[in-house]
């Protein structure tokens, strides 16, 4: 490949690239000085509150606001479905109202009347003939390869077959959906919003309220969780901007905790029965599912099995989409991973176990399955994990037989992802005092945006961190991509270093004859820009920027761009879980989960593994605890709470282990996207532990006592 | 929350003089940790809240006459750090710990722990206590999970959400409840009652008292313990908890005092599992048996099955921390 001007610095000249550096924001996030959404409040506010439907399916017949209109500190009422609209699920809006104080729009709620005409409903899937006699079950899709009915009635194939399943969860993110918006001329909004996506914002609300999209200004500094539920305005978003310019007043709207677990995000559900065959050396042969599953009252896309090893030579896998009355599917991190991950690997464990195969090197194995040549990559994961998880040690045959009644388990997955980076512009901005700023329209999820952006741009100009000012979250910075695939980190780097190179040259032209030397024989290192090789010649960062006299640097930076070897996509990782299971109370203790994930070239190894840790407790949270509870009676979710939607405490979670893969064959890859795939697996490898320890399969996640006690009991353990 | 009178009296009779005759109208706010959220939630809408809080003879823990004494208005957090609950009913200070979190131990108050409200959630999404939709029980034909294996044969299929009065029960303690004709003291068991009518309550406190202290014997020769069983480590509400007060005598337990948490509408106390007990030295075998006796009856639900396993275990391991290693 021929040298790029814009290639990541070699190993050995990088100064921050794949240290641990700790988040620029966090002082700010951990003082409380960091503003979120739910935290703006503007002069002259008035609050938002929505009438919600109880019912799961149902036609509004009339609204009657005319009570509300009429309470104290009422501002203004909206109708958002009125008479003859059909609502889908319980918890969708239907009337909208804004008040002096919260407290008052709530009252105002309370008197608003509507009536409904109840009509048959759906909430639950997972006994697929109960859907398909309600007939909300779509015609299945099928695709197949080679003659997978020959290989499983082959006698010299080892068969297993089982049923597995995952439910709709929800994203929970703990700072609610909303805005706050604000007119700032006729034509003109300001929105503070809870977004993944501030420069895709603007677009959507200039469309809803016909002005133009050059007259919107999204403002996102910090965002409370997303998880890829934080893509859309949303139709709140349309009508708190109608009631704030209806009003002429600045209006605050942001979702209370169960209107936000109703209806503000479902992962879909992925329901299966699989069969599954190998040869006595356990490679892979055959495979058949038929799989059904749930994404709201639309069809869903559904999802694909097998996952990850993809390539058995002979597959039909199926898949029934099932319309139910829940709240719309909004992409969870990993959008469908995690479900094939469960379905696929717990199907695959079980054919182990039944090869009587250690599952790590019946996975190894078969790794060469996998798409993009990620079977090497899977190899060497699947190895540190297991020394990191000491699976020699600890792993054992299907079944705990030490004596008394807590068995210990040891299970394994493996995921991949894209994470191909995002389109981003970054302007670079170099004053003559010697500051620099990094402008983006990109946000910061909680990744490490911000701390990525400044350390390429620090490094590429041989500051320290500190010396770069990042400023992203406003709409009213360069474009940049929405927050989801895990494209940030490979845009957002990409950008910035083309434009920090840049502005490095453009300096560097600027003072070689000061130094007395040509600008290709400068480098910039230690806050200096020096002759390479040849200290003596050199002048401080300010010193050096002080010869820009008034003229400032300013770059901008373009991913995609040329020299496109700075990102890249397709990522592998492997997971272990370690747990116990108290086979008198169902009850399971996460001991240890150990990761080991690629990602390319690591910008920041501390805020890469952050990510990983909180992957993993996401995880341990579907796997153990999360479901939203749909009542077959009432059809309202009963768990719409963070008392009943369980998520993972700090005593749930266990020992953390991540392994970061780095160095030669992964540094040279360019940076690829990491924020989804570690959450993939956690599943599939607590689910296969549990199978492990027990000697028999929950068939469903969440693993909540009940199921284990059923499985245990089922395997005749009890 | 609706609009409400807030009221906060200095004396017990002020308080009961500001105390309605009729439940609804009225709540008494202690800790406020329960009833604030069932007001955001709407399952209460009282017009009028009394505060306990400027009562000073309300809090505290004093040992009177070998008896302990703990005042409606102590907080958990004070309970828990009481030297002589610590060391003379250890079974306390175990319920105490198994409340999370700490902000919760901070506010709760003894009083409202013994009276907050069911959990159930077809209650708290407004259905009422019985939880009926058109003549239905919706915990019956809906999702049952948390709910009653026994003592459930009734409307109320609802449990009692105290982790606290299961282990005074079993310690016989007593409650003292001011009224407007004065103090009644009751066992702390009469307490609680299941409800077969809408618009009842699961306790015995008539509209116009206050419960204004807890009456602990003196439990020298006592050996208390409890065991929790939930699913997370923390916040999280109990599947089952199991209280016991043993005598011994030599290795033969005498008397046996087993009461169930979270398994029936009030807290279930288990004359099987006493019986079971009574006259045996305590062993896996015999802990277990009354464990088995104390489900015995048991009439799980459509999907709460497991409870009554998770129940035997709860009273089992709770005779075996009583007993000690």
């Amino acid at each position: 490949m021929p040298e790029c001007k814009y290639d990541w610095p070699a190993a050995a000249d990088r100064h921050l690239i794949g240290t641990r550096i700790s988040r620029v924001d966090g002082p700010a996030k951990s003082s409380g000085r960091a503003k979120y959404t739910l935290d703006i409040n503007l002069p002259g506010m008035l609050f938002g509150k929505m009438v919600t439907c109880p019912y799961a399916h149902a036609k509004v017949t009339s609204v009657d606001t005319s009570a509300a209109e009429k309470m104290p500190g009422v501002r203004a009422v909206q109708v958002i479905q009125g008479p003859g609209k059909e609502i889908q699920w319980a918890g969708d809006e239907v009337v909208q109202v804004v008040a002096d104080t919260e407290e008052q729009a709530e009252d105002a709620v309370r008197a608003v009347k509507v009536q409904y005409e109840q009509l048959p409903f759906l909430v639950n899937e997972a006994e697929l003939s109960k859907a398909q006699s309600a007939d909300r079950a779509a015609k299945p899709s099928a695709t197949t390869q080679g003659d997978p009915e020959k290989v499983f009635n082959d006698p010299d194939m080892v068969v297993s077959d089982g049923e597995y399943g995952i439910p709709v969860i929800v994203h929970c993110c703990l700072e609610p959906h909303g805005h706050v918006v604000q007119w700032t001329g006729p034509q003109n909004i300001r929105s503070y919003s809870s977004s993944q996506g501030v420069s895709v914002y603007p677009a959507q609300f200039a469309e809803a309220l016909n002005i133009p999209a050059s007259n919107v200004q999204t403002i996102c500094n910090y965002i409370g969780g997303g998880f890829g539920s934080k893509f859309s305005i949303d139709r709140w978003g349309v009508s708190t901007a109608q009631l704030a310019k209806q009003t002429g007043k600045p209006v605050k709207y942001l979702l209370q905790r169960s209107h936000e677990v109703e209806v503000a995000g479902c992962r879909p559900s992925g329901f299966a029965r699989i069969k599954v065959a190998a040869k006595k050396d356990g490679t892979l042969m055959a495979w058949e599912s038929d799989c059904w599953g749930t994404g709201g009252p639309a069809p869903s896309r559904g999802l694909e099995l097998p996952y990850v090893l993809r390539d058995i030579p002979n597959y039909v896998s199926r898949f029934t989409s099932v319309g139910a009355n829940i709240g719309p599917a909004r992409a969870w991190r990993a959008p469908n991973h995690p479900q094939q991950a469960l379905l696929t690997m717990s199907a695959l464990d079980d054919l182990a176990a039944k090869l009587n195969m250690d599952p790590v090197e019946f996975f190894s194995k078969n790794a060469d399955l996998a798409p993009q040549n990620l079977g090497k990559v899977y190899r060497e994961e699947l190895q540190k994990a297991a020394e990191l998880a000491e699976w020699s040690k600890y792993w054992h045959p299907r079944g705990d037989k030490t004596p008394g009644h807590i068995k210990r388990g040891l299970g394994v997955s493996i995921h991949t992802w894209g994470g191909r980076g995002h389109a981003s512009n970054c302007q670079l901005t170099i004053e003559p005092d010697g500051s620099v700023t990094a402008e983006l329209g990109s946000q910061d999820l909680g990744t490490g945006t911000r701390t990525v952006i400044a350390i390429v741009a620090a490094d590429t100009l041989g500051l320290p961190v500190e010396g770069v000012t990042v400023r992203i979250g406003d709409s009213h910075y360069p474009y940049d991509g929405p927050s989801g695939g895990s494209t940030t980190v490979g845009g957002v780097s990409s950008s910035t270093r083309r434009a920090a190179v840049d502005a490095r040259d453009q300096l560097f032209a600027a003072v070689a004859p000061a130094i007395g030397v040509t600008a290709d024989q400068l480098v910039a290192v230690g806050g200096r820009i020096q002759a390479k090789g040849d200290s003596s010649k050199s002048l401080t960062w300010k010193q050096a920027c002080q010869k820009l006299g008034m003229k400032k640097i300013q770059t901008h930076g373009k991913n995609p761009g040329p020299c496109p070897n700075l990102i890249s996509s397709g990522v592998g990782g492997a997971q272990i879980a370690d747990v116990s299971v108290d086979t008198e109370t169902g009850m399971i203790k996460v001991n240890r989960m150990t990761a080991a994930q690629d990602c390319g070239l690591i910008i920041d190894l501390k805020t890469a593994e952050s990510q990983v840790y909180g992957a993993l407790i996401m995880g341990i949270g579907y796997a153990l605890f999360e479901e939203k509870i749909m009542d077959n009676v009432t059809g309202r979710m009963l768990n719409p709470n963070m008392e009943f939607y369980k998520l993972a405490g700090i005593g749930d979670i266990g020992e953390l282990k991540v392994h970061m893969m780095t160095g030669p064959g992964y540094d040279e890859r360019g940076v690829v996207g990491l924020g989804e795939p570690p959450v993939i697996s956690p599943g599939a490898a607590i689910s296969n532990a549990v199978a492990n320890a027990l000697g028999v399969r929950v068939p469903s996640l969440p693993l909540s006592p009940d199921k284990v006690l059923a499985a245990i009991q089922k395997g005749g353990m009890a | 929350m609706e609009r409400f009178e807030y009221a906060s009296p200095k004396s017990r009779k002020e308080a009961v003089g500001l105390l309605g005759s009729e439940w609804g109208h009225t709540e008494v706010i202690a800790g406020g940790t329960d009833l604030v959220g069932a007001m955001k939630d709407y399952a209460v809408t009282p017009k009028r809240v009394v505060s306990l809080k400027h009562i000073s003879d309300l809090r505290g823990v004093r040992v009177r006459s070998g008896e302990l004494h703990i005042g409606s208005m102590t907080t958990l957090r004070e309970l828990m750090d009481d030297h002589a609950v610590k060391q003379n009913y250890p079974a306390v200070y175990e319920a105490v710990e198994e409340i999370h979190g700490e902000q919760i131990r901070n506010m709760a108050t003894v009083g409202g722990s013994l009276l907050q409200r069911p959990r159930c959630w077809y209650y708290r999404l407004g259905y009422g206590l019985l939880a009926e939709l058109d003549g239905k029980s919706l915990v019956s034909e809906g999702d049952n999970r948390y709910h009653a294996i026994l003592g459930n044969s009734g409307p109320a299929k609802f449990v009692s959400p105290s982790t606290l009065a299961p282990v005074l029960i079993a310690l016989n303690a007593e409650v003292a409840l001011d009224g407007p004709r004065g103090v009644r003291r009751i066992a702390l068991e009469k307490l609680y009652t299941t409800p077969t009518e809408p618009g009842q309550r699961e306790h015995t406190l008539r509209p116009n008292e206050i419960l204004t202290e807890v009456i602990v014997p003196h439990a020298a020769g006592v050996r208390s313990a409890m065991y929790e069983l939930r699913q997370k480590e923390e916040l999280d509400w109990p599947l089952s908890t199991a209280a016991v007060a043993l005598e011994l005598s030599g290795g033969t337990v005498r008397h046996a005092r087993i009461v169930l948490g979270h398994v029936a509408p009030v807290p279930w106390v288990s004359p099987e599992a006493s019986q079971a007990l009574e006259g045996k030295t305590i062993s896996e075998e015999t802990a277990d048996a009354a464990g088995q006796a104390a489900v015995r009856n048991a009439t799980p639900l459509s999907m709460n099955g497991y409870k009554v396993q998770l129940a035997r275990v709860a009273v089992k391991r709770a005779i075996l921390k009583a007993r000690g290693v």
